[in-house]
C-alpha cells in the first residue's frame, strides 16, 4: 500500500493530528477510503480537490462533528497528540480543535456576546477577565480596530469578511491547539480573503491550521503540507511546493493545472 | 405604477393615449395584470377589516351613547334593568387566555425542541402529523371533551390538589365547580398546543445546520447548542407561533362557552364560573331583546377586536424589543 509513504511527509516536525486508515461512511455510502495523513504542528495544511470529494467530510471527522450527521459511521485511527479522538470526551475534543465554516455564521447576538460564548459555554470567565479575552480574540483576528465601536451591537451589523473574522475570533477565544478552516473565504472578496490569509500565518505561531480550499493559489500561498483528495481518497500529500511543482501523480497534475474535468 | 414608471424612465408619453398603450402592451407581460389581481385582492382585505370595523362601531351606537367609556369598566350585566358592562367578560377572556398560554407554551415549544432536536426522525415526523390533526378537530368536539373529560378530573383532582397545596393563594380558593375559568383555560392550552408545537417546530428545523455546529465547535453539549443557539435563532417564529395562538384563544367561542359556566362575574378564583366576550355574544345574541341589549352585545364584539389588536400590537413591540440587538431577522 502506498500510503506509508502518505503516512509521514518529508520533514515533518512531530505531528499535531495522525490519521491513519480512516473510512467514514453516510449509511452505506462510503465517503472516504482509507485516508492516511499526519497534520504537522505549528502550520498550516491545505486540502484541495474537486467538489463532493470527500475534503469536508475528512475535515469534520477531525472535530468529531461529522457525527451530528444521523446515520453515519467512522473506522480507523485519529490520533490528536497520540491520543484517541474517539475515547476522549467530546465537549474537551472540540474545544480543543476549533472549527471555522464556509459561510459565516456568526450567532444572532451581539458581537460581544459571540466571541464571549465558547468562555462562558466552558464556564469560568466573567466580569473584566472575560471583556480582556474578548479583546484578545478580536486583536489576534485582526478585528479589534474595526469593530471595537461596534461591541454591542448584532454580528449581522458586520460586512461579510468581518462576520467571517468574528467566526475566527469567536473559535480563537477558547485558545484551540488546532483549528480547521472549511473554505472559509469562499464567500469573500479578495480584499478580506487576504485578511484572512494573513491571519492564518500569525495565528500558526500558538495553532495548528487544517483548511479546505478550492483556491490553488490559496493553497499555494498559506499551506506548508497539501493533500490532494479524489473521490474519497487522498490521492497525493506532500511539503506544498513539492506537490505543486512537482505532483507525483498524473491526477494531482491534472487537476491543478486545471486540465481536470 | 409600472406604466408610468415606464414613461417616466423611456421616451416621454405623448400624453394620456401613449400611457394606456404602454399599459396594455405590458398588459400582455403579464406583470401589470399580477400587479392589478394582487392589489385588488390585497385591497379587498383591507376593505372588509375597515367594514367590520364599522359595521361593529355603527351597530353600537345606542350602546356607546347610553354607556359611554364606562361600558368597558362596568361590572354589571342586568338585561332586566338594561344595565351592561364589559369589563367581566374582558376580564374572562383574558384570564382564559393567560391561563392557557401559561400551559401551552411550555408544552407546545418543549414539545417542538423533542421533536425537531431529539427524536428520531420517523417519530418526530409521526408525531406532528398527529399534533396537526388535532389542530382540525372542530371546537366543539373539544368543547365536549371538555364537558366529560376535563370538567370532571378537574372537579375531582386537580382543582382539590392545587386547593389543598396552593390554597394560601387566591387563585386556588373557594367552592370547586368544575366549570369556570381555570377549566375553560385547561381546554383552551389543548386547543392551541398544534399550533405552538407544529409552526415552532418546522422554525427549529429551519435552522440552519452551522448555527448548531458552530456552538458545538466552541465545546457546548447537545442541549447548550440547542438551547443557546438553535432556539435563539429561531425565536422570533416561536414568538409568532405562540401569538397565532394566542389570537386563537381570545376568539375561541364555542368551546369556551361550554365549560367556562356562563356566570358574568369577576372572582380573583380561578375556581369560579365567568364568561368571556366571544362566548357571551354566541350564546345570548339570539335573544338578546331590545337595542340597548342587542346593541351592547355589538360593542363587545368592538372590544374583542380592539383588545386582539392592542395585544398583538403589544407582541409586536415585544418582537422588536427582544430582537433589537443581535438577530438574524
Ligand atoms: N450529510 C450527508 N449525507 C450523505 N452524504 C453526504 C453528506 N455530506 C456529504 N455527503 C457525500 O459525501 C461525499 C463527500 O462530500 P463532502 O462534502 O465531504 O465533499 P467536499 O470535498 O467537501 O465537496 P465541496 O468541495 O463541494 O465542499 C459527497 O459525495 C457527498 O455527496
Ligand atoms: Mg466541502
Amino acid at each position: 500500500m502506498e500510503d506509508e509513504a502518505l503516512g509521514k511527509p518529508p520533514q515533518a516536525r512531530s505531528a499535531k493530528i495522525q490519521v491513519s486508515h480512516l473510512d467514514f461512511y453516510y449509511g452505506s455510502v462510503q465517503a472516504l477510503y482509507n485516508v492516511s495523513l499526519a497534520v504537522p504542528q505549528n502550520q498550516i495544511t491545505a486540502l484541495i480537490g474537486p467538489s463532493g470529494c470527500g475534503k469536508s467530510t475528512f475535515l469534520r471527522t477531525l472535530n468529531r462533528m461529522s457525527e451530528t450527521v444521523r446515520h453515519t459511521s467512522v473506522e480507523g485511527e485519529i490520533l490528536l497528540d497520540g491520543e484517541n479522538i474517539f475515547s476522549v470526551d467530546l465537549v474537551a475534543l472540540r474545544r480543543r480543535v476549533g472549527m471555522v465554516f464556509q459561510r459565516p455564521n456568526p450567532f444572532p447576538k451581539t458581537v460581544f456576546d459571540n466571541v464571549a460564548y465558547g468562555l462562558r459555554v466552558n464556564g469560568g470567565t466573567r466580569g473584566a477577565a472575560l471583556a480582556d479575552a474578548v479583546e484578545a480574540s478580536l486583536r489576534r483576528a485582526a478585528l479589534w480596530d474595526e469593530i471595537k465601536d461596534k461591541l454591542h451591537k448584532s454580528a449581522y451589523a458586520l460586512s461579510g469578511g468581518q462576520q467571517q473574522r468574528l467566526c475566527i475570533a469567536r473559535a480563537l477565544a477558547v485558545n484551540p491547539e488546532v483549528l480547521l478552516l472549511d473554505e472559509p473565504c469562499s464567500a469573500l472578496d479578495p480584499i478580506s480573503t487576504a485578511k484572512i490569509e494573513e491571519l492564518m500565518f500569525t495565528l500558526q505561531e500558538n495553532c495548528t491550521l487544517v483548511i479546505v480550499t478550492h483556491s490553488m493559489q490559496q493553497a499555494a500561498r498559506v499551506s506548508s503540507h497539501t493533500g490532494f483528495f479524489l473521490l474519497g481518497r487522498l490521492l497525493e500529500f506532500n511539503e506544498t511546493n513539492i506537490l505543486f511543482k512537482r505532483p507525483g501523480r498524473k491526477e494531482t497534475e491534472d487537476y491543478i493545472t486545471g486540465r481536470f474535468g | 405604477m409600472g406604466a408610468s414608471a415606464e414613461t417616466l424612465t423611456g421616451k416621454p408619453a405623448p400624453g394620456g393615449k401613449g400611457q394606456v398603450r404602454t399599459f396594455f402592451r405590458r398588459l400582455r407581460n403579464g406583470d401589470e395584470i399580477a400587479h392589478i389581481f394582487t392589489l385588488v385582492f390585497a385591497l379587498t382585505i383591507l376593505l372588509l377589516a375597515c367594514l367590520l370595523v364599522y359595521e361593529l362601531y355603527a351597530h353600537s351606537a345606542v350602546s356607546r351613547h347610553k354607556f359611554g367609556w364606562s361600558f368597558l369598566l362596568s361590572r354589571s350585566w342586568d338585561p332586566v334593568l338594561e344595565r351592561f358592562g364589559a369589563l367581566p367578560f374582558i376580564y374572562g377572556t383574558i384570564v382564559t387566555s393567560v391561563i392557557a398560554l401559561l400551559i401551552a407554551v411550555p408544552l407546545g415549544v418543549g414539545g417542538a425542541i423533542f421533536l425537531a432536536e431529539f427524536a428520531p426522525t420517523k417519530m418526530s415526523d409521526g408525531l406532528t402529523f398527529i399534533v396537526e390533526l388535532l389542530a382540525a378537530v372542530p371546537s366543539v368536539i373539544f368543547g365536549l371533551l371538555g364537558i366529560f373529560i376535563i370538567i370532571p378530573i378537574m372537579r375531582e383532582s386537580v382543582d382539590p390538589f392545587l386547593q389543598s397545596h396552593f390554597g394560601w393563594l387566591p387563585l386556588f380558593q373557594g367552592p370547586v365547580y368544575g366549570v369556570g375559568f381555570l377549566t375553560a383555560g385547561v381546554v383552551l392550552s389543548i386547543m392551541i398546543v398544534p399550533f405552538i408545537l407544529s409552526i415552532s417546530r418546522e422554525v427549529l428545523l429551519a435552522v440552519p445546520a452551522e448555527q448548531r455546529e458552530a456552538a458545538l465547535a466552541l465545546g457546548a453539549t447537545r442541549w447548550e447548542s440547542t438551547w443557546q443557539a438553535v432556539v435563539p435563532y429561531a425565536r422570533v417564529g416561536i414568538l409568532g407561533s405562540i401569538f397565532l395562538a394566542l389570537a386563537r384563544a381570545l376568539g375561541e367561542t364555542m368551546a369556551v362557552t361550554m365549560v367556562i359556566g356562563g356566570t358574568p362575574s369577576i372572582s380573583s378564583s380561578l375556581f369560579a364560573p365567568g364568561y368571556s366576550i366571544a362566548s357571551v355574544i354566541a350564546d345570548q345574541f339570539t335573544e338578546a331583546t331590545g337595542q340597548a341589549y342587542l346593541q351592547s352585545l355589538i360593542e363587545l364584539g368592538l372590544a374583542l377586536f380592539v383588545l386582539t389588536i392592542i395585544l398583538n400590537g403589544l407582541a409586536r413591540l415585544l418582537i422588536l424589543a427582544t430582537t433589537k440587538r443581535g438577530t438574524a431577522h
